[in-house]
């Protein structure tokens, strides 16, 4: 009686994941393995193949990682920076790198629009040092910047979690083993924060690998990611059956790129992200 | 006595305007088992970790093997340290940690196998070294954290009060694994604990320290059964504090009684304090005793009953083998060698004593 009652409470969320995850995810089959009359067809999956659907998917996985490279490169000596800091207000400096999530992130990619545009701030300043106004927007690498900039914080995040779990103790006994700075950070540090890289990983690649806001926003339609095309089909073109056929291939290269990760992640530090 | 190996030369330290050492001198002997001992905050820890390299005293040196080592750092000492979370690496073997040290140190594979082995027998844990960290106890850890240390050979091991997470008999059993250890290695120990037990039973020589302050140096005989002041006698045992006034040599009056000493040169009518260890009371028929009173408390110990006696409004702890009734009403005497005379402190934070031991 106990035990039923006790499974009664997971009723709740079983009608959530029912709701909000299955049937949604089983339309989206639905319409990626059908033709607008209904009929079965692999036709949708196999759009991929169509070289603008290749060239979408290839320049998103390209900025994609850029992103996350360039977003792991900042974090890391960034988190560790901030993990060492010994003073009382040690949470506040980590609250004010998180304090750009809480602001729309439409309003933050905007902005930058207007900073870069031809007519914006920094070009008024190139112009008057004498560098004319330079292209700065409507090109891949303004993607990338705008992706780094929305997505740093879910790299800074568990990467600094994983390095404030590191006691200190640990640190002091590599050193009194004879260890320097460098073995320290190679051999105890590094170690320490795989899982927290790998959740970092996860959190930035997937969001950008999927984004079409940014490039929406800041590639100026010059910059045609899957996430565009996809969004195209279903705004647009309005081939909803075209537009799930893509998403249900994006979502088979995040399954991979999880499972390829996970292969590095001996302690299962990234699980919670799955 | 064997020579000088480290020696601390008028070190200070504070934090902000907390001092916690002053003008802290102090040495260690070659092969000598030294413990720092003190309550929390005395400065012990601090004078460890000065040694061990993770601080930097504000002024003073320190001296090891005839070298100015003061602002080397922790990896360049030739010692090393057991923490008191035995700081093991979480994402290594118990091998890998044993090691640790030995590879930094580009020893050959054969000789890091073979000093593994050997150190995994000394502590007793032959076979563990696939094993991983969180699958071992506390009192396996602390084994492990001091095979990771002893490897490297330091001339000095430096403990952190490495027993303090370990319950009774696990500690009991570690203080002689330490003893056996520090005979078998032949190096230096100086440990660092708040329990005098510890201090006691494997100690050459025992330094308590109090506020930043050396308190006394000495055996452990010495610092039990000649504590220089009241806070000593007070930390190390139990034992009956009393204001009592030097009369003149070899007689020292307490509660009112004249007693018979066996010290001299405090002058004459100066006030001291007496101090008289509980084992050392004797309980007598009433008209034998200096003074007499009644037992307002009975408690057994095992080994022995620890007693209340209420006399002139003091209230003194006995310790004794034989049963007593509460409200009984006994006399007690105490020999004159077993009466420790000492100058009361001229204020709380001077009770720092220069002895040489």
């Amino acid at each position: 009686m106990r035990r039923l009652m006790r499974q009664l409470l997971a009723g709740p969320y079983l009608v959530w994941i029912a709701g909000f995850i299955i049937l949604p995810v089983g339309v989206i089959l639905y319409y990626a393995f059908t033709t607008a009359d209904g009929a079965f067809t692999f036709a949708h999956i196999a759009a991929i193949a169509d070289p603008v659907h290749v060239k979408s998917i290839l320049l998103s996985l390209k900025l994609g990682l850029s992103c996350t490279v360039v977003c792991l490169l900042l974090a890391y000596p960034l988190a560790m920076i901030l993990s060492s800091f010994r003073f009382r207000h040690q949470s506040f400096v980590v609250f004010l790198f998180i304090l750009p999530m809480w602001m729309n992130f439409m309003l933050r990619i905007l902005s930058w629009r207007l900073i870069l545009a031809n007519s914006g701030i920094i070009n008024a300043l190139l112009v008057r040092l004498g560098f004319g106004p330079v292209k700065l927007l409507n090109t891949p690498a303004t993607v990338v910047f705008g992706m780094v900039y929305d997505f740093l914080p879910f790299m800074i995040l568990p990467i600094y979690n994983s390095m404030t779990r590191i006691k200190d103790d640990i640190i002091e006994a590599a050193r009194d083993l004879g260890a320097g700075n460098l073995t320290i950070l190679a051999k105890i540090i590094f170690p320490l924060t795989v899982s927290g890289i790998i959740s970092g990983i996860i959190m930035v690649f997937v969001p950008a690998l999927t984004s079409f806001v940014i490039s929406d926003l800041l590639g100026g339609g010059k910059v045609l990611l899957i996430g565009n095309v996809i969004e195209q089909e279903f705004m647009q073109g309005t081939n909803w059956n075209l537009g799930s056929g893509l998403s249900v291939v994006l979502m088979i290269f995040v399954i991979a790129s999880m499972a390829v990760m996970n292969i590095f992640d001996k302690d299962g530090g990234g699980a919670a992200v799955w | 006595m064997s020579k000088k190996l480290i020696s601390f030369i008028d070190i200070t330290k504070s934090y902000g305007d907390n001092i916690v050492l002053d003008e802290l001198n102090l040495y260690v002997r070659e092969n000598e088992f030294i413990t720092l001992l003190g309550p929390s905050g005395c400065g012990k820890t601090t004078t460890l970790r000065i040694l061990g390299g993770f601080e930097t005293p504000d002024h003073g040196r320190v001296i090891f093997d005839g070298k100015d080592i003061t602002c080397l750092p922790p990896n360049e000492r030739n010692l090393n340290t057991v923490f008191q979370k035995y700081a093991l690496f979480p994402h290594m073997s118990i091998a890998e940690n044993i090691a640790f040290g030995l590879k930094i140190k580009k020893k050959s594979r054969d000789y890091i196998e073979d000093k593994i082995r050997y150190a995994l027998k000394l502590v007793n844990l032959e076979g563990f070294g696939d094993r991983s960290v969180d699958s071992l106890s506390g009192g396996q850890q602390q084994r492990i954290a001091i095979a990771r240390a002893i490897v490297n050979e330091p001339k000095v091991l430096l403990l952190d009060e490495p027993l303090g997470a370990l319950d009774l008999k696990l500690r009991q059993d570690m203080q002689y694994e330490l003893i056996r250890l520090k005979n078998e290695l032949g190096i230096t120990f100086v440990y660092v604990t708040h329990d005098q037990e510890e201090a006691l039973t494997m100690s050459d020589t025992i330094v308590v320290m109090n506020q930043g302050y050396i308190q006394q140096i000495g055996t452990p005989e010495m610092i039990y059964n000649e504590p220089v002041n009241a806070f000593v006698a007070d930390f190390i045992g139990d034992s009956n504090i009393l204001d009592g006034i030097m009369v003149q040599d070899r007689v020292v009056s307490v509660l009112g009684v004249k007693l018979p000493c066996v010290d001299e040169g405090f002058g004459s009518n100066r006030p001291v304090d007496v101090v008289i260890r509980p084992e050392d009371v004797e309980i007598v028929a009433p008209e034998d005793g200096f003074m007499e009173g009644d037992i307002t408390s009975v408690i057994f110990k095992g080994v022995h009953y620890e007693l209340d006696i209420l006399v002139n409004g003091y209230e003194w702890l006995v310790h004794t083998t034989q049963l007593y009734a509460v409200g009984q009403h006994v006399g007690i005497r105490v020999i004159p060698f077993n009466i420790q005379i000492m100058n009361k402190p001229e204020s709380e934070d001077e009770e720092a004593v220069e002895i040489d031991a």
